[in-house]
């Protein structure tokens, strides 16, 4: 890529938006994924007994049932999140970058 | 639009299954119909797949076709296909039959397989599509010295391949083992052989479709082994809470309700958590499909789609082992007290055996045609990503330093499809007699370890160098195998020693903490003139990255 357009895009107001909006939406995401998963993990680690319990008094199944399934329906929902955002405001800005420098 | 074309797709093929259902029907009248059902509906696979293969061979001219399918791949399609990568045999028979030996900890990997897809999408996919082109050794070289990078990214790839080969190769010869009554060898060849032809005749446009039909028929024989087995477990309620109940009192003993002896201790737990979650960022099989892709929003769709059809999956393979306890335990025409698990074919036919329980001989035949078409698949999908580290990376970018023409790096590819196909092979017999479910978790620690951390420096961090990216990728490559050979799945279990030399059997902890310290350390030591080159020119690869301005867009024709 040209070093001029490089700088065209780099002063764009348009293009720090775009980075900062997507950044701090892809890095808060992945913060909580994997706050998620290894406070699951963790709990395996050290408190097996906690998943263990049973979900209701006298059930069989147990509270690691719902909170496993859970954390797989989690993963769903944080991409479902990041897709619907970055397909539409993130392109939106993406496309106004390219008409403003190309 | 588009989606409800799929859909649709889908349907019908199911509808072609279902078909395949009533054919196999025919040979149900004799007592030994059960390889012919079977039997029939995997030649029905096969022949519908070569049909595709021959249609893609037709697509497929330049290298863009060979690698990329053209680029011209929907996020729907390359959603389904990379679930069709990733649901491998290994998992669905593996996992199945953690669940069945297990319990509740077969769910801890499926977990731990799942959420590496997030992180792909937040962190990987556009970035990926915005600056590589085949393979994901572009991205890792787009700002650094070309031939280091590309051979250690190369050499990356292909152990993780050969790796997860092992795994796909054994389920393959096992499965048709216990099926169609044929020697584990000659089952292997075959694999090896059909795989060859799907890849060299047709490329990438033909595994991608491949892919897609076996996710497809995956999706729905999992579905009906998973919610025939609650139905039958659960007395005819539909009730999880009944199906636990008579696990419990089969197994007598509340264990398999909870986590038991997987994870027994920390480090283990954190370290198996590492590998799986960002192993998945390091499949090169998985990441050379975000290149069939025409942009960064279809790869984004990609895998959110990807992750749904694979956390559906997951989810029923948990309801697939819980229900083969209940209805495969004690009954004595599953039972081989000698196999591993007390069932016919071990515990990875789990959910072999649950069809036949669910479905009969057809269900059973059906099923088994479709793990047979899965491992055929997965294993394409990881034969064309060794053969394209091979073919592009070695050969067209180290060893002719990139002036090659296309016709001439496809035909080295094809070769090297062909080699992986015999490797693949003979790493088939040699491996076995081992569990495949803890050898696909080893290649996500060496995935983790060798592949993920160049990767993800060299689009976030302005200051890595090539030497730091060298340091950094080596040690992490060869950390992660050492420590996984020292270790005790392959000292103990497999070389027969009494003790390990590294003590522990997940090691991504350990050596992805190395690789990012050694791209660190190296670069952050680097002044040399290269060092500055490759540092400015972040701001211009960044800016590619981010927008997708002078990306490799989708073929024109």
């Amino acid at each position: 890529m040209q070093q001029d357009l490089v700088h065209a895009i780099k002063s764009n107001p348009k293009y720090h938006e775009l980075i900062s909006k997507r950044s701090r939406l892809a890095w808060i995401l992945a913060i909580i994924m994997l706050v998620i998963y290894y406070g699951f993990v963790m709990i395996i680690a050290f408190n097996k007994q906690f998943l263990a319990q049973p979900l209701w008094e006298g059930a069989t199944t147990t509270i690691g049932i719902p909170i496993g399934v859970g954390v797989i329906l989690s993963a769903f929902v944080l991409t479902g999140i990041y897709v619907i955002r970055a397909n539409s405001e993130f392109d939106r800005l993406t496309n106004e970058i390219k008409e403003e420098v190309l | 639009m588009k989606l409800w074309k799929n859909v649709a797709a889908c349907i019908l093929l199911s509808l072609v299954a279902g078909a395949a259902l009533a054919a196999g029907d025919v040979g149900e009248v004799k007592k030994q119909s059960l390889n012919i059902t079977a039997i029939v509906m995997f030649l029905i696979f096969v022949a519908a797949t070569m049909g595709i293969t021959y249609w893609a061979a037709q697509r497929t001219k330049t290298a863009k076709d060979f690698y990329a399918a053209g680029g011209g791949i929907t996020g729907f399609q390359n959603g389904m296909a990379i679930a069709g990568d990733y649901m491998s045999a290994a998992s669905f028979l593996g996992i199945s039959g953690l669940v069945f030996i297990n319990g509740y900890d077969g769910l801890i990997y499926s977990v731990g397989w799942l959420v590496g897809w997030p992180i792909i999408m937040f962190l990987i996919a556009e970035q990926l599509r915005n600056l590589g082109k085949y393979t994901y050794a572009d991205v890792v070289s787009y700002r650094f010295q070309r031939v280091p990078m590309r051979t250690m990214a190369a050499t990356g790839s292909l152990v993780v391949v050969v790796l997860y080969l092992i795994g796909q190769m054994v389920g393959a010869g096992k499965l048709i083992q216990v099926l169609f009554g044929l020697d584990y060898t000659y089952a292997v060849i075959i694999v090896g052989i059909l795989i060859v032809l799907y890849v060299t005749l047709g490329g990438m446009l033909a595994t991608t479709w491949v892919q897609i039909i076996k996710a497809c028929l995956l999706l729905g024989g999992a579905t009906i082994i998973a919610f025939g087995a609650l139905y039958l477990a659960s007395d005819g309620s539909f009730s999880l809470e009944r199906m636990f109940q008579r696990a419990v009192e089969i197994k007598k003993s509340n264990d398999i309700m909870g986590p038991g002896k997987l994870v027994t201790n920390p480090v283990e737990a954190i370290s198996l958590g590492l590998a799986l979650m960002f192993g998945t960022a390091g499949l090169p099989h998985v990441l050379m499909r975000f290149f069939t892709v025409p942009n960064a929003t279809e790869a984004r769709k990609s895998v959110f789609y990807a992750t749904g059809f694979i956390g559906y999956f997951y989810i029923l393979t948990f309801l697939i082992g819980f229900g083969a306890i209940v209805l495969l335990t004690g009954h004595p025409e599953f039972a081989d007290p000698s196999a591993v698990g007390g069932i016919r074919g071990g515990q990875n036919m789990a959910a072999v055996n649950l069809a036949a329980a669910v479905g009969g001989n057809l269900l059973l035949g059906f099923i088994s045609a479709v793990a047979f078409a899965t491992i055929l698949a997965v294993v394409s999908g990881l034969t064309l990503a060794g053969a394209s580290a091979i073919s592009h990376d070695l050969y067209a970018n180290v060893w002719a330093h990139g002036n090659v023409n296309e016709q001439k790096e496809v035909q080295v590819s094809k070769m090297a499809t062909l080699a992986l196909g015999v490797i693949a092979i003979l790493l088939g017999i040699v491996f076995e007699k081992q569990n495949v479910a803890y050898l696909v978790g080893l290649t996500f620690s060496v995935a983790a370890s060798a592949n993920f951390p160049i990767l993800i420096v060299s689009v976030f961090w302005s200051k890595m160098t090539t030497r730091g990216a060298l340091l950094g990728g080596w040690l992490g490559l060869l950390s992660s195998t050492l420590f996984v050979v020292l270790g005790p799945t392959v000292w103990v279990d497999v070389l027969k020693n009494s003790a390990p030399i590294f003590p522990f059997k997940n090691p991504a902890l350990f050596s992805m903490t190395i690789a990012f310290v050694g791209i660190w350390l190296g670069s952050i030591t680097d002044n040399s003139e290269n060092a500055k080159k490759e540092r400015a020119s972040f701001e211009a690869q960044d800016v590619r990255c981010q927008t997708g301005i002078g990306a490799e867009g989708a073929a024109s024709h």
